[in-house]
């Protein structure tokens, strides 16, 4: 709390992101976690809050008659625009929130603070839902092919990978080490993927430290090694998945690729995926298309195609596409790298991993496949989303884009993924959040010294006991699309690729479509299964009414209070009854979350106060969820109608009527 | 929500005192209308070059005008082609790809047709004020005007018998002139210089609207498909000729069947209803932003993208709607 200079300004105005014209005003409140903007006057209270971790950058700009502003950009891409009124506090707050922004210790951040209200045991049994043992044991290893390197226990050899990684049988610990020292940052190949069908693996490491000529035989013989692993095929291919450009480059400083001559039976592949620099100023020119105030087609489609990021998205796909392919169609294996093997590799074998095995199109299983190959393989979450303050130039969108693909894939397979949409956002949330403790550090030998487990919360078992929010209702684990592997179109394909608003403009209510087909078919869902229990309490009712002439009054009453929920719910089916700005004013709703509740809401509010069921939908407005629409049925269902005219507006008074 | 074509005032500033009388009176004492001509002012104004125009201020002074260009006749045919021609060109990298979406303008295309149908709306909607719509003929970017409105405004014309009555009234009746805009499509080189998809703009108008708000429209993008199929080629006579008084002299009603007669019986109808549809009594306002108009796909890449996952999406919401 030493870094707030100013707990509190009020006559704050929070504008409208494009149109200053339509502006709210209220107290800004800054706490040693979030900035919170709470509306004057209103009777449902709207609250935006932000968290500090989620805070990119902030924009102090020229003052102006109306106050001083000052603009905060979000890593989930919230843009708030605010004007306080005097400069002097205007500064003070940004002097504040800078600093808050950017914390130097890991301790400063939410995560240590945050407290669901849950006791130790649950906060074990969080941490246990995702289990990598589990999951190898599923894909079929240990076997006689695979087994857990000896070596890695300690983090002796690497530093960077889990103590538990699986090698082939055949490769030694001399050979782990020995091809550890010929690996960047001694990232050995490792398993990522064992198909127990074919025996064909996707293996991962960096690159080979081969410079122009160097070798390396214990390096040589695990990549030998990983070809005997699959009795199927003589080769193995070998993926770079850098621009051949880039990796020649490296071997001028000692790195670079893997040489076809001096490693038996591989075949090598390049496939250009640009560097993390590359992507973060692509992602920063795709935002500064998002922010143009009233574009019109052609500035967004030019600038869009400018940015280069649907082209990025395209190329992990592809070389995604390529690995599974060659596992699933070939039976042949896969080692795949970069530079480091933590940011493109993770990206790529953890798209063909989707692609091959319908388990990790299940909410469980996606959770398991981003534990293994982006949590445990090394990651470094804390260099690329800036837990703390570090390296600007560390920071790039890399899982970003591999959330982008799965949702790419979700569009194009509608059936295929047992969650949906709100899920991925979710995710990425909280991979800036720092609400809970999975997405810290850089290493899981960071995380174990930190204690994470002991002292953060896991946000899967958070999704997880909200998994009613994240289902796709088309999912059915008996569809074709949900068997098997999936074959995305190669070629043409350039127009399947489009742009997520749903991500990218996820503030901006009005962008999106106004109805939300899964919210409307889950509670079809929901309401087909009620009647359905309902059918069979008065069948047996019926039977027992039968047999015995004194009938059973027992009148079950919940059911009737459910079925009028959905009824409800059903009548909801239109949000949009205030037109934009047709003659070019760009029309988006500043974002709000449910409120806090009926504690005291003029104090600062501190953790304490949080409810416990979901401080995570507090932390961002997500009106998606047709379960926050059933639950806030107040006229404030503004937090449901983004509308700047509400109780003025009499199709409002209608709709809200049912 | 009138629809007319352009007044001809030409270079002498002909006035009309009919025409005056006949605005005068849809208005009220002191009440005030909008005008809204499809063409840039410019446009309008050199109309009067050969026997055109618009309606001036001092002869209309109750009436407001306000222009909204929208491309009609050779450009928006040239558009549909580039696009098509994008859409199905196998050498098309990624990285250019959106340039030459955005080249053919087609997406600017429904931008501005949406837009311009969304104020004349908000006219009637909002400012309670009547509104008169017209271009040059009245038979073109009118009608995509007037026929957009009509489906923002009122739910009735949502439902499936609800839009085909549009259809009639505002495209068929209203004198679109089908035969010469519909004849060879975009692929065809022989084409005429009347040649204009501004039917098929509609169709993917409505197609946005349908993506903005997928529960409020009685029928599904199948309809719209078969709607541009019969429009250059079918086997029913409602798309026929140019006018009304063509189809009384060919006969039309005797000689041939009529398409909505053939999509309203029961075995047909269901394959072009929306599963997910309920009654909106609402207006539905759609946004314009260029992140909410997206390619309509279902028909631009009918054929080269594949469906079967989509239809099988489509099926299985059928089957949880049935279901309950």
């Amino acid at each position: 709390m030493e870094h707030i200079r100013m707990p509190k300004v009020e006559n704050v105005r929070l504008l409208d992101r494009l149109s200053s014209r339509r502006a709210v005003v209220g107290t800004l409140y800054l706490t040693a976690t979030h900035v919170i903007f709470v509306e004057n006057g209103s009777e449902i209270r709207k609250e935006t809050w932000v968290l500090h971790s989620q805070i990119s950058s902030i924009e102090k700009q020229a003052t102006t008659a109306t106050g001083c502003p000052l603009l905060i950009r979000c890593k989930n891409f919230q843009v708030i625009q605010l004007v306080i009124p005097q400069e002097r506090d205007c500064h003070d707050v940004y002097i504040s929130l800078i600093r808050l922004a950017r914390p130097v210790k890991y301790e400063e951040l939410y995560c240590f603070s945050f407290n669901p209200k849950l006791d130790k045991e649950e906060r074990e049994q969080g941490w246990k839902l995702v289990d990598l043992n589990e999951e190898y044991n599923r894909m079929g290893v240990p076997n006689s092919y695979w087994q857990i390197s000896d070596v890695t226990r300690d983090y002796g050899v690497c530093d960077s990978y889990p103590t538990e990684v699986y090698v082939p049988k055949s490769a030694t610990a001399h050979i782990i080490v020995g091809s550890s020292k010929f690996r960047s940052r001694r990232r050995f190949p490792a398993l990522s993927y064992y198909c127990k069908g074919n025996n064909a693996s996707i293996c991962r490491s960096s690159q080979p430290l081969s410079g122009f000529s160097a070798r390396c035989l214990e390096d040589e013989q695990m990549l030998q090694a990983i070809r005997k692993a699959n009795p199927g095929s003589d080769f193995i291919y070998v993926v770079d998945t850098r621009p051949k450009l880039n990796a020649m480059a490296n071997r001028a400083a000692g790195k670079g690729y893997e040489n076809e001559d001096n490693y038996s039976n591989i075949k090598f592949q390049f496939i250009g995926i640009e560097n993390i620099h590359v992507m973060r100023n692509s992602l920063q020119k795709m935002l500064e298309v998002c922010e143009l105030k009233s574009p019109s087609m052609s500035d967004f489609l030019w600038g869009l195609e400018n940015s280069g990021w649907l082209k990025h998205i395209k190329a992990i796909m592809d070389a995604g596409i390529f690995i599974a392919k060659a596992v699933a169609e070939e039976g042949v294996s896969v080692l795949v790298h970069c530079s480091d093997g933590w940011d493109r590799t993770a990206q790529v074998c953890s798209v063909a991993s989707l692609l091959l095995d319908p388990h990790y199109r299940t909410m469980k299983g996606f959770m398991v496949l981003i534990e293994k190959d982006w949590v445990s393989f090394g990651h470094k979450f804390n260099h690329r989303y800036g837990n703390l303050d570090g390296d600007p130039k560390e920071i790039s969108p890399v899982i970003d884009q591999f959330i982008e693909c799965v949702w790419q894939l979700m569009e194009q397979f509608p059936c295929a993924f047992e969650f949906n949409e709100r899920f991925l956002i979710h995710i990425q949330h909280h991979i800036y959040s720092c609400q809970f403790g999975n997405f810290l550090c850089n290493s899981q030998k960071e995380r174990r010294e930190l204690k994470i487990k002991e002292r953060t919360y896991s946000l899967w078992a958070h999704l997880w006991k909200n998994r009613a929010d994240y289902l796709n209702p088309l999912y059915r684990s008996d569809h074709s699309q949900t068997q098997g592997t999936l074959h995305p179109q190669i070629a043409p394909c350039n127009f399947l690729y489009k742009f997520w608003s749903g991500m990218y403009n996820r503030f901006e209510k009005g962008l999106h479509p106004r109805q939300s087909v899964t919210d409307y078919l889950m509670a079809v869902k929901e309401e087909t299964q009620q009647l359905e229990e309902e059918l069979e309490v008065l069948q047996e009712r019926l039977a027992n009414l039968q047999k015995s002439q004194s009938g059973n009054n027992k009148v079950k009453s919940k059911q009737q209070d459910r079925s009028k929920q959905f009824g409800l719910y059903t009548s909801n089916n239109s949000s949009a009854n205030t037109p934009q700005e047709y003659s070019n004013d760009l029309k988006s709703f500043p974002s709000r979350s449910p409120s806090q509740g009926d504690e005291d809401s003029a104090l600062i509010l501190t953790q304490d106060n949080l409810k416990s069921s979901d401080p995570d939908l507090s932390a961002n407005s997500d009106q998606e969820s047709g379960v926050e629409d059933l639950s806030c049925r107040s006229p404030s269902g503004g937090g449901c109608l983004p509308s700047e005219d509400s109780g003025k507006d009499s199709d409002e008074a209608v709709f809200l009527a049912g | 929500l009138l629809r007319s074509s352009q007044p001809l005032t030409g270079p002498n500033r002909r006035r009309c005192r009919e025409d005056e009388k006949l605005l005068g009176t849809i208005l009220d004492e002191g009440e005030r209308g909008f005008i809204i001509d499809t063409r840039s002012a410019q446009a309008a104004k050199q109309a009067r070059m050969s026997g055109g125009g618009t309606e001036p201020k001092s002869s209309y002074p109750q009436w407001r005008r306000l222009h909204r260009a929208l491309d009609r006749g050779r450009p928006l045919q040239e558009s549909f082609a580039r696009l098509v021609e994008a859409c199905s060109d196998p050498s098309l990298s990624m990285d250019r790809w959106l340039g030459r979406l955005d080249g053919s303008r087609w997406l600017s295309h429904v931008k501005a047709a949406l837009s311009t149908a969304c104020l004349a709306a908000q006219c009637l909607d909002r400012e309670d004020s009547k509104v008169l719509v017209h271009g040059a003929e009245g038979t073109d970017t009118t009608l995509l005007v007037t026929a957009l409105a009509q489906l923002i405004l009122d739910p009735s014309c949502r439902t499936l018998e609800g839009f085909l009555g549009l259809l009639q009234r505002e495209w068929i009746e209203a004198g679109h002139p089908f035969h010469v805009r519909c004849a060879r499509s975009a692929s065809s080189h022989a084409r005429g210089k009347q040649e204009a998809p501004l039917f098929l703009l509609f169709l993917d108008c409505v197609w946005q609207l349908s993506r903005q708000f997928p529960l409020s429209l009685e029928f599904g993008e199948q309809l719209l498909l078969t709607l541009s199929d019969n429009a250059y080629a079918s086997a029913y006579g409602t798309f026929l000729c140019n006018s009304e008084k063509e189809r009384s002299l060919c006969k039309v009603k005797e000689s041939t069947h009529s398409l909505w007669a053939w999509l309203e019986q029961p075995e047909e109808k269901h394959k072009y209803l929306n599963p997910l549809y309920s009654h909106n009594p609402l207006v539905i306002w759609p946004s314009v932003e260029p992140q909410s108009i997206q390619l309509w796909q279902g028909f631009f890449l009918r054929w080269i993208r594949p469906s079967q996952h989509l239809q099988e999406a489509w099926d299985e919401i059928q089957r949880l709607v049935e279901g309950n």
